[in-house]
């Protein structure tokens, strides 16, 4: 028996999924087909005449050492933030694993700073570094470190590393403990019969296991690292001192509305675009198989 | 190639639960004993003491003469199999059963000895490369037994091992895993909740209830001579009938169920006169046109199995199972005449349950 719903008139389907086809052209088709077409124009200085350009705005910014340079600091900046955010949320998920006693409370204590906007965790963390009134950066001058995020290049990538680090922990700690739970006890138990130390068990058997989760959460802190801590570097370095952490989507907006540069800015929308989607392909690609080993 | 006592082991847990009271047992060396019990009795608790993977409240736990009841699982000697088989599932079979021996540090040359030798006792010469995901059930209970032999641990704990197998294959990995642990010579101890399994595959059997040993025996013997109504009604298929019976004529004559007397053999039950009891008969004990004693009864349901007749009889107001050789020509709304052997009775003390044995005469 055929038990398929059919529409009498050919438009209704078309009227039915129309509303998100009209919020997806619009908020999304659209803002990404301008920054195609801006990447390939320049504009005076008032914004009264464009010129087509054609590729002429991507070979000004592979040749400019800045872009090359930001590049680079952005790579530093996700690696760092993924690997510590990562390590750090395994860390407490395996300790949480234990917890018997009050878990739910320490894991709802645990996942409060992703409720919190990138801006605020920023502001949160420039205080704590601020060189003359930071608690942080008091205790490291008393173990005798002069700690200065304003001159340091060095100082300020470590701090917007923090802050970054800090607010996706929880959110890697929430899926890294999920997967734990996943694990069957048995197979830490036949492990620990097996003679594996509680530190042999976890890299052998616990950690492997967990690839998936590892794996799908790599790059969802890549993204975030990449796109989503615009707001963070806004309000704490503002990219400086000396561009030292001035990432791609900072150098973006520092490019397109302080500089003015709408073609160049545009055309390094378009090389973000496409990291964005040679991560979610690499994500379809292994993510979605359920079982990686 | 060790023997494993437990000396007043006890188990508490935080919330209050006693699962294991006081447990006294011993598994001779080379003997292989089946802890059979209904589900919550504590029987898996009992082994994962054994195994190291609880803490004793308290008691001892002695392996091979040694007391191990402060020590590590890996400190043990031992090696279980768990009812999920708990197979490293990112390892192919080799590795999984490697993985013991690495851990040792035994040199490599002797751990790819060791294992090809035992993949070849178990048949598994062709599946080393395969990860757990692409072996069916039975092969993947052959790698965790792998896993256990390949170690020569001085004692066996299986915990349900067959339990997530098909009724088929259940016989077949009893008897295997019955001859395997015959031809190697170790000590073991199996878990399970199968009268069946408990049957067939335990030298000895340990019948366990609320964290109580109530039994402890040859199969045969439990079966003859429960200790408790409990043991008769758990041990034996189908299960054992039980009836109300009361002693007469100074503990000569049982009077069963109000509808018939039985004499007692020897000199009977004097001490219990007058007292109502328990009386259990097992299903293939009663005999159709039997002596003189025999009752008619009528059938409530007949389920032919071929080599053997169940039918459901209404004994009074109670539904009493009986179990007779072959196929035979009774439907349901006959009355059959049943008889049963005094001495084949099972008498229960009614305050506790405890076995009374006839005084021999």
């Amino acid at each position: 028996m055929e038990k398929r719903v059919f529409f009498e008139h050919r438009l209704t389907p078309y009227l039915l999924v129309a509303a998100q086809l009209a919020i997806t052209l619009i908020f999304f088709i659209w803002p990404a087909a301008q920054a195609f077409y801006q990447s390939t124009i320049t504009q005076d200085a008032f914004g009264l005449s464009t010129t087509f350009v054609g590729l002429a705005n991507f070979e000004r910014l592979f040749s400019d050492s800045l872009y090359l340079h930001s590049i680079e600091i952005t790579l530093v900046f996700s690696a760092l933030v993924a690997a510590s955010s990562l390590s750090i949320a395994l860390l407490l998920a395996a300790m949480a694993d234990r917890v018997i006693r009050g878990s739910s409370v320490y894991k709802t204590l645990l996942i409060w700073p992703y409720a919190l906007a990138p801006a605020i965790s920023g502001v949160l963390w420039l205080l704590l570094f601020n060189p003359t009134i930071g608690i942080i950066a008091y205790a490291l001058r008393q173990v005798g470190y002069s700690w200065n995020n304003f001159l340091s290049g060095t100082d300020a990538m470590i701090l917007i590393v923090a802050a970054a680090t800090w607010k996706q922990v929880s959110y890697n700690f929430l899926f890294f403990l999920a997967g734990l739970q996943f694990i069957p006890r048995s197979l830490i138990e036949a492990a620990a019969i097996d003679g594996a130390s509680p530190f042999k068990r976890f890299w052998t058997i616990v950690f492997p296991l967990l690839s998936p989760t590892t794996f799908f959460l790599v790059v969802v802190n890549l993204v975030y690292a990449f796109f989503d801590t615009f707001g963070l570097v806004h309000t704490t370095t503002a990219g400086g001192p000396a561009h030292a952490t001035e990432i791609l989507v900072y150098k973006v907006y520092r490019d397109g509305f302080v500089g003015l540069d709408v073609g160049g800015s545009a055309a390094q929308s378009v090389v973000l675009m496409a990291i964005v989607v040679l991560l979610t392909a690499i994500q379809f690609r292994y993510v979605e198989r359920k079982v990686v080993y | 190639m060790a023997e494993i006592e437990l000396n007043g082991v006890t188990k508490a847990y935080p919330n209050g639960v006693v699962a294991l009271q006081k447990v006294d047992l011993k598994v001779a060396d080379r003997e292989f004993l089946v802890v059979v019990g209904p589900s919550g009795c504590g029987k898996s608790t009992l082994l994962r003491l054994i195994a190291g993977l609880e803490t004793l409240s308290g008691g001892h736990v002695l392996i091979g003469g040694r007391d191990v009841t402060r020590l590590e699982p890996a400190q043990r000697d031992i090696a279980m199999v768990f009812q999920n088989y708990a197979l490293y599932p990112h390892m192919n079979v080799y590795n999984n059963m490697a993985y013991g021996l690495r851990n040792r540090k035994t040199p490599k040359p002797e751990i790819d000895r060791r294992v090809r030798e035992t993949a070849c006792i178990l048949g598994l010469e062709t599946m080393l490369e395969r990860k757990p995901r692409q072996l069916s059930g039975g092969q993947r209970q052959r790698v965790a037994m792998g896993r256990a032999i390949v170690r020569s641990p001085a004692a066996f704990l299986f915990d349900e091992p067959l339990s997530n197998l098909d009724a088929k294959l259940r016989v077949q990995m009893r008897g295997e895993i019955k001859r395997l642990q015959r031809r190697l010579g170790t000590t073991g101890v199996y878990v399970t909740h199968d009268q069946a399994e408990a049957m067939t595959m335990g030298d000895q059997l340990a019948v366990l209830r609320d964290g109580r040993i109530e039994q402890k025996g040859s199969p045969l013997e439990i079966y003859r001579r429960p200790a408790t109504a409990f043991v008769g009604g758990f041990i034996g298929s189908p299960a054992m009938n039980f009836l109300d019976g009361r002693i007469e004529e100074g503990g000569r004559k049982l009077r069963v169920a109000e509808m018939f007397s039985i004499v007692l053999p020897g000199a009977g039950l004097p001490e219990q006169e007058g007292r109502n009891l328990t009386v259990g008969i097992r299903p293939e004990h009663f005999k159709i046109n039997g002596n003189a004693a025999s009752v008619e009864l009528p059938v409530e349901l007949v389920e032919p199995l071929g080599g053997q007749t169940l039918i459901e009889v209404l004994f009074g107001k109670k539904i009493v199972t009986v179990s007779l050789d072959g196929a035979i020509a009774i439907k349901s709304g006959d009355r059959i005449p049943l008889s049963v052997d005094p001495a084949q009775l099972h008498l229960f003390s009614l305050e506790n349950e405890v076995r009374l044995d006839c005084i021999a005469a």
